[in-house]
């Protein structure tokens, strides 16, 4: 079978954050960046597919050169090939004109399956996987933990609220958006990163897939979250800032 | 000219977050001079109609039919787009539920429109109306506008909205709308089959009056116990973030957050716990937050009511000493 796994480049986690001058995105200057940690299980979920049925597991990531660096490290976990749709404005587009991109270079492959994360690291809006299945005019299932291929169908178990899950059956092509945490992650191997530096990435310009769709909705300004609460920060060594929250713990919070 | 509320409901019964979308909505609806209306969709849902005819809203839609008994993507988009071609919503309000993040982006998508999700408010900056949500994980906000001509799709996030701020009808219910939707079963490509849960033990931590939580700062499974005696030396349960019973550190009963438990103890000691949003809607309802985290940044501090900037692995062993002292 041949799966797309859709993958984005995100800031690492832990990575300090202020906005950038144009107040309308983040100082990008001094991040380092990885795979968005959902994408990874995606990731890993397709490759075990591969594993069990055979096929094609193909990488595509919308972003500007330094995605190539992430691309590079899915092929050196075992990917065959990879899609770079080479763009340096990503945060101009939203959900729409990205899916659309995506959807426009997926398209012609014919894919029997297509994987992406739940939501980005980054974002966090959860919406690319859904509205690609419609563009691609595919089914689709959200927040996946399994997924267990049949002929010419697919058998997912959903993750449901209040520690509730759900199986589900869809016929193929299909898409998926997968949740954190259901595998074990891979590492790639020496071998594999030999490999991976004469695999195929594939680059394409968003002009080449039809161009970017009319912007629907716009980031207007970025900033750091205005606390609720404030927050009463006890200082000094390990010993005495244990000893004043156990103070406030026991005559404030009357916990003790 | 309106603003639609889409109320969820499962087998009869109300998502709670319903009413908090259904408040959003009326507020939104004052401030824009707009008249809000409800819908639920779903196989015998007169009743559920009739009740949220006693809120205070201009229209009450039911859209009602056999194939949308067991939800399905295909089944509720279809059903929903409906309805929006019928009544021309210029504002279209969803919970941000595990089932509208399966099915709104389709429906937004469909119509060729944006769908702003899990927002925790919204605003009127120099007349242009923005929706606010969190990025980075809690690190960061974001005011985000639409653009072009409606309807708009937003869901409110847990805990947004006050479900008890939700206004009732004045001057006795509404009439209910009923709609009939032209729905056939081949339009529904997804099989639904049975819902079940894994967790064996029942550990009720919602009934927990502390609770000591854990998150990736633990870093190892061995470094465990020293967070378990904070919890013994407090007389707290012991409950984590994702990615530790995603690892299988701690069993999934003891996971707080979206896809856990939700909680709201008298006390929440978060230790290593940085606050994504997936996290903080578990337990942002609780009386007195601690958080203790090396990152002076972390999103936790920003709803935490005491906090020590540091290392977890120095004050646990602290702490725990301290409290069986102070016992």
């Amino acid at each position: 079978m041949k799966i797309f796994v859709a993958i984005k480049q995100v800031p690492l986690r832990d990575s300090p954050l202020h906005p950038d001058s144009s107040g309308k995105w983040i100082d990008e200057a001094d991040l380092s960046f990885e795979i968005n940690e959902p994408d990874a299980y995606a990731l890993e979920e397709a490759l075990q597919l591969k594993e069990k049925h055979g096929g094609e597991v193909v990488v595509l990531c919308a972003g500007p050169e330094r995605a190539a660096q992430t691309i590079r490290e899915a092929l050196a976990k075992g990917a065959d090939r990879a899609i770079h749709i080479a763009t340096d404005n990503l945060g101009a587009l939203d959900t729409l004109g990205v899916a659309k991109l995506l959807s426009a270079a997926v398209a012609p492959e014919k894919p029997d399956l297509i994987l992406t994360g739940l939501q980005s690291d980054d974002l966090g809006s959860g919406q690319t996987g859904v509205v690609m299945a419609e563009l691609l005019g595919v089914p689709h299932s959200t927040i996946i933990m399994q997924a267990d291929v049949r002929e010419g169908s697919i058998r997912v178990k959903r993750e449901l609220e209040n520690g509730w899950f759900q199986h589900i059956e869809m016929p193929l092509p299909a898409v998926l958006t997968m949740q954190s945490g259901s595998n074990k992650l891979r590492y790639a191997t020496l071998m594999g990163i030999k490999k991976a530096k004469s695999k195929e990435i594939r680059s394409v310009t968003p002009p080449e897939l039809g161009g970017a769709a009319a912007v629907v909705a716009t980031i207007e300004k970025v900033y750091l979250p205005q606390k609720s609460k404030q927050t009463q920060i006890f200082e000094g060594d390990a010993k005495s800032a244990a000893a004043q929250l156990v103070e406030k713990l026991k005559f404030e919070v009357r916990v003790l | 000219m309106s603003i639609l509320v889409v109320l969820e409901q499962q087998g009869g019964q109300w998502h709670r977050m319903s009413w908090e979308t259904l408040a959003a909505g009326q507020q939104l609806g004052a401030a824009l001079g707009q008249p809000v209306e409800a819908a639920v969709a779903g196989k015998g849902i007169g009743t559920l109609a009739s009740e949220a005819a006693t809120k205070k809203l201009a229209k009450v839609w039911a859209v009602e039919h056999d194939l949308l008994d067991s939800y399905t993507a295909d089944g509720y988009t279809a059903a929903v787009e409906e309805l929006i071609r019928k009544i021309q919503p210029t504002v279209v309000l969803f919970p941000h539920t595990y089932q509208v993040r399966d099915f709104a982006p389709k429906l937004a998508a469909m119509l060729g429109k944006g769908m702003i999700g899990d927002c925790i408010g919204y605003r009127s900056e120099s007349g242009k109306l923005v929706f606010v949500r969190q990025m980075f994980q809690g690190k960061t906000a974001a005011d985000v506008s639409f653009a072009g001509a409606g309807p708009w799709f937003a869901s409110f996030q847990s805990g947004a909205f006050r479900a008890d701020q939700v206004a009732a009808a004045d001057g006795g219910a509404k009439p209910i709308n009923k709609v009939s939707v032209e729905l056939k079963s081949e339009q529904i490509r997804t099989k639904p089959l049975e819902l079940f849960k894994e967790a064996k033990s029942a550990v009720d931590l919602t009934q927990a009056p502390l609770i000591v939580a854990i998150g990736r700062g633990i870093k190892a499974p061995e470094n465990i116990p020293q967070a378990e005696a904070v919890a013994k030396a407090l007389g707290a349960e012991i409950a984590a973030s994702r990615p530790i019973c995603d690892e299988g550190w701690l069993p999934m009963e003891r996971q707080i957050g979206s896809s856990g438990q939700t909680v709201a103890p008298k006390l929440y000691l978060a230790l290593g716990i940085s606050g994504a949003i997936q996290h903080v809607v578990g337990m942002k309802g609780a009386r007195t937050i601690v958080a203790i985290n090396k990152d002076q940044n972390a999103p936790i501090f920003e709803i935490a009511d005491y906090g020590v900037v540091g290392d977890i692995f120095e004050i646990m062993p602290a702490l725990a000493e301290e409290l069986q002292k102070a016992k």
